[in-house]
């Protein structure tokens, strides 16, 4: 009844039909035929690069919150940001650095010098997350509190939510650094694209949140 | 947690009864497992439906569980758990994560999942949310009385505000919170699949509309949950630790001032329904992808404008989340957004008509074959567009300053999500049995249940429209407050009477699903004469559905009545020179 699918259909009938070009892989199980890596690592990189639109659309809906309760409330007293937030932040640039020389030295140099500038990721995160725990407490000296004000509120729920996630990237970190300890790993590469990957999300992440805080005050 | 048993290499069969049944990563369990909890919670959704219509009846009623009649407030507990058991736990599981974890991979020609232990967590993740959700009805003050939408300020204030508004909503806050992580669990899994375990030969123009629909959907859920999740942890806040960002200031209840102030009841309102929204197609699309799978099936045609059925999935899915403020026409927001929302909110009906227009247009001049699914499939279209015609209605800011909070709406809401979604799950299981059980149902008790559900559902919900326009108000536990009330009692007896038979018929459902699955006729691999990769493989599927070895599909989904072709379909995986042509 449809025109063009008749065509087409006899046109398959007819060539021999098959699959469209573009699909790679050798007939058969194509978990171990060539292209299996290729595949593996795409689906991974999918998973990581979807979870991020998740958790952008998380942020972006307290960072609405933030917009909308200065805008509505009366109370709405702006606080200083702690100072050691800026130390925090290039602490946190250059684990970035270090996680993308990682990874590079993985695929050129080997095991050894990548698992060096993973273990210096892994310290300059923990230290961020340290400066993070002294931001809070120059908060709190300063008797700013999760409920004193709103403003307190939002610092508070935004760096606690992004300090979450960025432990969950620790962990990450941890595991990958244990687990490329052993001789073989078939998805050491592919472990340390994603956790990269995850790491420089959070990475714009508070360089955002740090505007948002900071100009939105 | 290993992660060694990824789907990119076969995990072996499981052995054990706990890692068979209980944790198991075998996609086809964890559906099942799904469904089984929908069908629980759809049960104990609809029980609670019928204390409600029996205390709207006699509000002095003694029933189970209220030997001394149900209060007011009661009732509202009761309302509040009855939406969110069906839209989380059954609307939100089954459709989705339950037919489509089962089929997805079967029909893209996957051996599992793309990452199949993130598939176990979030099946057992959705179960604890469910578990915490039900206890809120046996902890002290039991369930939460503000709806499934939980408006601030009355659910941010805590106990002050009526029973069941302590730990009752503090649970159900986290229960809701703990299925947003279980849901974004499932949608990261549904994407990564889609995209990149197709077998060769299927390209995307390729894939059946349900792969379609179950693909969509979970780019909905990615983009909702999160939104939800985070109002949850600001109202857990705001209950919890004295912060006020739903709490305004000014608030005296019972003689008791509330120390906030500035907080936005509004700002709830806004990130509900910005989830709220996208949630109701995250319920619907895997539906309308089934609806157009069985029609195109049971006409023995191709579906009519498949191209334009991705287009409209796809475009109905990307307004959904434009449209939140038409739920809150009545809140004081200025004119111009209201009209912005209001227009926006029709537009959707373009891609809705596309697709009804092509679900008849795939039946046109089709050789019908009427079995259970293609009764429901019909039925589907018929609920749709009734359902989704008062929908119009109420996107006319001007109309809806009237009807909101009416029973205008629940008509409308109740017809597309509590009828043509849960008819798009009975084709579904019609259709897929099957499939997954090597049986067949029984045809005779399908149509029993068809017909009374459809017959049924009418005389529900028509009414309801009726006394909505009257003004009658929703989540009211009687009409005794206001005289006007009173004459739209015989229309209320009607409707309870029409929902305990139709309720009584879906005893029909369960006997035939639980019997078939033991005694039902042994089926073939493809009793429906269907053209995509599950029918080409045995049924019930072994454990890595197509033995070891990845199928290639030479075809789209729906080849049917090929000219020049003997029989009327071409299963995808057939290849060209074994086509028995006449």
């Amino acid at each position: 009844m449809p025109g063009a699918a008749v065509t087409d259909e006899l046109e398959l009938l007819n060539a021999g039909g098959g699959p469209p070009a573009d699909r790679g892989g050798a007939g058969g199980d194509w978990r171990e035929g060539p292209g299996a890596f290729g595949r593996e690592r795409r689906m991974y990189l999918t998973g990581v690069s979807v979870a991020l639109a998740a958790i952008l659309m998380f942020f972006m809906a307290l960072a609405s919150s933030y917009i909308v309760r200065k805008g509505t409330g009366t109370d709405w007293q702006p606080i200083e940001m702690p100072r050691i937030l800026w130390l925090n932040t290039a602490v946190l640039l250059a684990s970035s650095i270090t996680v993308e020389v990682a990874r590079r030295k993985l695929a050129q140099v080997g095991v050894g010098e990548f698992r060096n500038w993973w273990a210096i990721t892994t310290a300059l995160g923990t230290l961020f997350l340290g400066g993070q725990f002294v931001a809070w407490r120059v908060l709190a000296d300063q008797g700013l509190f999760l409920a004193t004000n709103p403003s307190s509120s939002f610092f508070y729920v935004l760096t606690a939510s992004h300090g979450a996630h960025l432990l969950i990237g620790l962990f990450a970190l941890l595991y990958v650094a244990i687990r490329a300890g052993r001789p073989v790993w078939r998805r050491r590469a592919i472990a340390a694209e994603g956790v990269a990957i995850y790491w420089h999300f959070l990475d714009g992440l508070w360089v955002f949140l740090l505007l948002l805080l900071n100009i939105g005050r | 947690m290993t992660t060694h048993a990824g789907a990119v290499h076969a995990h072996e069969a499981p052995k054990g009864f706990i890692r068979k049944y209980i944790f198991s990563l075998d996609h086809k369990v964890i559906g099942k497992q799904y469904i089984c909890l929908a069908l629980f919670s759809a049960f104990v959704g609809m029980f609670l439906s019928v204390l409600m219509r029996l205390r709207l009846a006699d509000p002095t009623i003694k029933l189970p569980f209220f030997p001394e009649g149900i209060l007011p407030e009661q009732y509202l507990a009761l309302v509040t758990m009855h939406g969110t058991i069906m839209v989380f736990m059954v609307l939100t599981t089954a459709p989705q994560s339950g037919f489509g974890n089962y089929f997805l991979p079967i029909q893209i020609g996957a051996a599992d999942m793309a990452f199949p232990v993130l598939n176990m967590l979030s099946f057992w993740t959705t179960f604890l949310s469910m578990v915490v959700l039900m206890a809120a009805f046996f902890v002290t003050g039991g369930a939460p009385l503000g709806g499934w939408t939980a408006y601030t300020p009355l659910s941010a204030l805590g106990e002050i505000t009526g029973p069941g508004q302590g730990l009752g909503m503090t649970l159900w806050v986290i229960a809701i919170a703990i299925f947003c992580g279980a849901s974004l669990m499932g949608a990261i899994n549904f994407i990564a699949t889609t995209l990149d375990l197709r077998a060769r030969g299927l390209s995307l123009m390729r894939m059946p509309l349900t792969v379609w629909s179950w693909f969509i959907t979970a780019g909905i859920s990615l983009l909702a949950f999160g939104v939800l999740l985070a109002a949850g942890i600001l109202l857990l806040l705001d209950r919890t630790a004295a912060t006020s960002f739903f709490i305004p200031g000014n608030l005296v209840l019972t003689d008791k001032v509330i120390p906030h102030k500035g907080g936005s009841p509004i700002l709830w309102q806004h990130l509900f329904w910005f989830f709220g929204h996208p949630e109701v197609y995250i319920a619907i699309l895997p539906g309308m992808g089934v609806t157009s799978h069985v029609l195109s099936t049971f006409s023995r045609k191709p579906v009519f404008g498949y191209r334009a059925m991705v287009f409209a999935l796809s475009s109905i899915a990307f307004l959904g989340f434009i449209v939140w403020g038409h739920h809150m026409f009545v809140s004081g927001m200025s004119p111009y957004v209201g009209l912005a929302f209001s227009v926006l909110t029709m537009t959707i009906g373009v891609p809705s008509a596309i697709k009804t227009f092509n679900w008849l247009g795939t039946l046109w001049g089709g050789e019908i074959r009427f079995t259970t699914p293609m009764l429901f499939a019909l039925g589907f279209v018929s609920l749709f567009v009734s359902g989704g015609l008062s929908g119009l209605f109420l996107a006319q800011t001007s109309i809806d300053q009237y009807l909101h909070d009416t029973y205008f709406v629940v008509a409308h809401f109740h017809l597309i999500m509590g009828v043509a979604a849960i008819f798009g799950m009975f084709t579904a299981t019609y259709f897929w049995f099957p499939k997954m059980f090597g049986r067949m149902m029984s045809e005779s008790l399908g149509k029993l249940h068809f017909w009374l559900s459809f017959v049924g559902v009418y005389a529900i919900f028509m009414p309801m429209h009726f006394i909505g326009l009257a003004g009658h108000p929703r989540r009211y536990a009687d009409g005794s407050g206001a005289a006007f009330l009173a004459s739209m009692d015989p229309v209320h007896m009607f409707m309870s009477v029409a929902a305990f038979i139709t309720i009584a018929a879906q005893f029909i459902f369960l006997f035939n699903l639980v019997w078939s699955i033991w005694k039902g006729k042994k089926a073939d691999i493809n009793p429906w004469q269907a053209t995509t990769l599950e029918w080409s493989i045995p049924s019930p599927p072994p454990h890595d559905n197509f033995a070891g070895h990845e199928p290639t599909v030479y075809r789209g989904p729906y080849e049917f009545s090929v000219p020049g072709v003997a029989d009327d379909f071409i299963l995808q995986t057939t290849p060209p020179d074994k086509v028995v042509k006449c």
